[in-house]
């Protein structure tokens, strides 16, 4: 399909010199020599050298738009899988709502997701999310698509221009979490439009211009449907 | 009692290899769709899948290691594996090969990522024909690789051994039950560092020192096929 692909490289892989770049992430140095430390495609950002993993777990940074299942209620806190090493931490006093110590399975339970924000990641990779910010919520319906966190990037694009296309020819709410998990909502073959589109978006993230293309197979279809 | 079975003739051994020759080795990376990483090796008469969990939070807690990550490498026969059954679960030469492998991948794993947490390899060998641990390893590496795990290289395990007087490389089943000494070892290709080296019977030093060169030549063979194999997994996949 497409003529050009993006390098891939593996673990222990030589990219560079560090005398022409600087190492970015997912990169370390040996010797004066750069080199990758894990499965992933080479971005040549300026002076740095990043690589970036094609698989593996997603990585909490602060500030992030995530979506969390709650793991467990305690007596003032919630534990939340957010598709990290760890689970985070989501205290009663960041959620919206007027808790009642020992009350907080009234309001999130074992099972339940969330839109979330990381609130803060410190040292030790201990995170804390919360739901004090604009359009968080606990969800109600729709459906969660578990993605690669690496192709999150692609199926947002370039200034959100491949979720406002998938919005746009399928009328559904979507909210891309950072952490590898998509939510959608509306009419049932607008989610499985979306859902076939995710795919085809991860299956060629390697290959570029892909808004377009997938610009292109939406509106055929819209064509076929109307 | 005891059938002499002749390993050499006419300058080959018993399969019709030359003395520094590997048996078949195929390698397939990401096999199973709930471990974050999996890899299902065949190395002659072997197989052997491999899946990496994680790296996620240590439990128990107190083995978590609040620095670093642990490595939880888990090496298991399948009763069917060998001709007599195989009582099942943990013996005393599977819980020496699970520690082994785990502080071979710990060497080359960046553990200081993810204090806290464990990653969790599960070797399961379907399939046994000498040199099992080699072959556990090798697909463990591979399986790590595919759960995007952060490594300084890719490890890669080969054993040499003495058969009749000679030093060869790769042994297979006869020439491991009736040989005189294996000699299993596991490198880091890029640096040439060694992992982990067992020796069973007995070498001069001439001869290990002969051995280990032989199984470290096999270990560079073995990772061009590991490369290719997690190359091939990730390029044709994203051909559309």
């Amino acid at each position: 399909m497409s003529e050009e692909k993006r390098e891939i490289v593996i673990p222990g892989q030589l990219i560079g010199d560090t005398k022409d770049k600087k190492a970015g992430k997912g990169t370390f140095i040996e010797n004066g020599k750069i080199y990758s430390d894990r499965l992933g495609i080479i971005n040549n950002n300026s002076n740095y050298i990043n690589v970036v993993s094609l698989k593996g777990r997603y990585e909490p940074m602060e500030n992030d738009f995530i979506i969390g299942v709650i793991e467990e209620a305690m007596s003032s806190s919630w534990l939340v899988d957010i598709n990290a090493p760890y689970p985070a931490f989501l205290h009663s006093n960041d959620v919206p709502w007027d808790v009642e110590f020992g009350e907080t399975e009234k309001f999130l339970n074992h099972g339940d997701s969330i839109m979330a924000k990381v609130l803060q990641v410190d040292e030790i990779k201990k995170t804390q999310i919360t739901l004090k910010d604009r359009n968080l919520y606990k969800i109600k319906g729709g459906q969660i698509i578990n993605v690669e966190p690496s192709k999150v990037p692609r199926i947002i694009g370039k200034k959100g221009s491949m979720i406002s296309l998938l919005k746009k020819y399928t009328g559904c709410r979507i909210f891309v979490g950072q952490n590898g998990r998509v939510w959608v909502d509306g009419a049932e073959d607008g989610i499985k439009k979306v859902i076939d589109t995710i795919k085809k978006i991860q299956n060629e993230s390697l290959s570029f211009g892909l808004t377009n293309k997938v610009e292109e197979s939406l509106r055929k279809d819209s064509k076929d449907v109307h | 009692m005891k059938t002499e079975v002749k390993l050499f003739e006419n300058g080959k051994r018993l399969d019709g290899r030359k003395t520094d020759e590997l048996r078949k080795i195929k390698i397939e990376a990401g096999v199973l769709h709930r471990a974050e990483g999996s890899c299902y090796l065949e190395w002659g008469g072997n197989k052997v899948i491999a899946a990496v969990y994680g790296p996620r939070e240590a439990i128990p807690r107190h083995t978590q290691d609040p620095l670093k990550a642990v490595v939880k490498a888990k090496y298991n026969m399948a009763a069917f594996s060998v001709d007599d059954r195989k009582r099942p679960g943990p013996d005393r030469r599977s819980r020496e090969i699970s520690k082994v492998t785990s502080e071979a991948l710990e060497k080359v794993i960046l553990l200081e990522k993810f204090p806290r947490a464990s990653i969790d390899v599960n070797i399961e060998v379907l399939d046994a024909e000498a040199g099992t641990r080699c072959a556990g390893l090798t697909a463990a590496a591979v399986a790590l690789v595919d759960a995007g795990i952060p490594m300084k290289d890719i490890p890669v395990a080969c054993a040499a051994g003495k058969i009749e007087d000679q030093v060869v490389l790769d042994l297979g089943k006869e020439e491991d039950n009736q040989g005189s000494a294996d000699l299993p070892v596991a490198i880091a290709p890029r640096t040439g560092e060694i992992l982990l080296l067992q020796m069973d019977g007995h070498l001069t030093f001439e001869e290990f020192e002969r051995a280990l060169d032989l199984a470290i030549k096999g270990c560079h063979q073995v990772s061009e096929i590991q490369k290719k194999a997690i190359a091939s997994k990730y390029q044709s996949n994203k051909e559309g």
